[in-house]
């Protein structure tokens, strides 16, 4: 997927073992959904290389859920991009970084992090034993890479941000002057970062209206941040900013 | 506590998200009528996410004068009814001072005849704050690493139309 992947595992019985677990998941899942590589399973599909009869299974699940966030998002999920081909970025991540913690916690540990590219599923707490606390999570400034503007504390759930690189760069559409990244992070905490991901990737698209459209939907809070550093929050996401 | 951390890069994701926006920029000639993009300008959504999908219907629009010089034109945008395998779909997007103010499923397959709403009456206010720099030290940083996949496609429509 073309990211930097972090695991930390708090319990003390952790090894090598289970870490190269964890990124032999990620490796398989770069080799088979990424779309810089012109030899995964998604670019002989989007080049018409793969029969939907040979496609594996991973694939058909992927396709599956992307349908269903598609409808459950108006549309506003797809991983279908305007030129026909199909990126599946935006659903993939969430779902191999949950795929990953299940792996960790199968094998019998309770307290770790999975962080793929900014999105995070966590479990348990950062420390063994009375000295652990909740996980924290500090949101990155969208506007200053180095600076964190808000900090979340969680466990159990994910989080996951949507955002652009693009800063101070105002682009709009000359016909009506709507700017088209009025909104430049969007954060949702949700009870996995498999859900937190989806839903990220669509309020995004949403624009401005995209953290009502969290608001709305049940066990998922937002924090939203617009291109004048105004942000906006769900009226749950409190809760997360108590250790 | 142990602490293992290795890093796992595949591509210079930055140099990467610019290469993807050049060689993209060529196809917005097509792009500008199946635009997944932000609803709003002219309402289309997800023309097709099934393989093999059909292309769909022009969608409906009642535009009215721009109330204001910045944002969309003010009305109700319908996206066309999409043939989800569930059942059908619908979007619409209300604008209104040249924001989007309602977004709504008329037509949503699972919802039991109910329609899913957002609309900003119907919703309490949200707060509000503006951002500020924390010093407070945390286990992990979340953030926007590259692009999303939503903000290219509506870059994209974005420029198309500039063009067009």
């Amino acid at each position: 997927m073309g990211m930097p992947v972090a695991v930390e595992i708090a319990d003390a019985a952790a090894d090598e073992n289970i870490f190269a677990a964890v990124f032999d998941h990620f490796t398989y899942i770069d080799e088979k959904f990424s779309t810089y590589k012109p030899e995964s399973e998604m670019m002989r599909i989007n080049r018409g290389e793969l029969p939907e009869r040979d496609w594996s299974d991973d694939m058909r699940i992927i396709y599956m859920l992307s349908e269903e966030t598609k409808q459950r998002t108006g549309g506003f999920f797809d991983i279908r991009r305007p030129d026909g081909t199909v990126d599946p970025s935006g659903i993939v991540k969430g779902w191999a970084i949950w795929n990953a913690a299940k792996i960790i916690e199968k094998a019998g540990f309770g307290n770790f992090y999975v962080d793929a590219g900014g999105d995070i599923q966590t479990h348990g707490l950062n420390a063994e034993g009375p000295a652990g606390a909740k996980w924290s999570i500090g949101i990155k400034n969208p506007f200053n890479q180095k600076e964190v503007v808000k900090t979340v504390y969680v466990s159990g759930e994910g989080v996951a941000t949507s955002g652009t690189y693009l800063r101070g760069e105002h682009i709009y559409n000359p016909k009506d002057g709507r700017p088209a990244n009025e909104i430049v992070s969007l954060t949702v905490i949700g009870p996995n970062i498999y859900e937190a991901d989806r839903f990220a990737t669509a309020a995004f698209a949403m624009g401005a209206a995209g953290i009502r459209f969290i608001e709305q939907l049940p066990g998922l809070e937002g924090y939203m941040i617009d291109r004048d550093g105004t942000a906006t929050m769900t009226t749950g996401f409190e809760k997360y900013i108590k250790i | 506590m142990k602490k293992y951390a290795a890093y796992v890069l595949s591509a210079v994701v930055v140099a990467a998200f610019i290469v993807y926006w050049l060689v993209s920029r060529p196809d917005q000639a097509n792009m500008a009528a199946n635009a997944g993009a932000p609803a709003g300008n002219a309402g289309t959504t997800g023309a097709s996410g099934t393989p093999g999908g059909t292309p769909a219907p022009a969608p409906t629009t009642t535009p009215t004068p721009a109330a204001a010089g910045n944002g969309y034109k003010d009305g109700t945008y319908t996206g066309p009814v999409a043939d989800a395998i569930y059942g059908q779909l619908q979007v619409a997007v209300t604008v209104s001072g040249g924001k989007i103010t309602d977004v709504s499923w008329p037509v949503y397959p699972d919802s039991g005849g109910h329609t899913l709403q957002v609309s900003q009456s119907a919703l309490p206010a949200l707060k509000q704050e503006a951002i500020a720099a924390q010093s407070a030290k945390v286990d992990i940083v979340s953030g926007a690493t590259q692009t999303s996949q939503a903000f290219q496609q509506s870059l994209a429509a974005a420029l198309a139309q500039a063009q067009a």
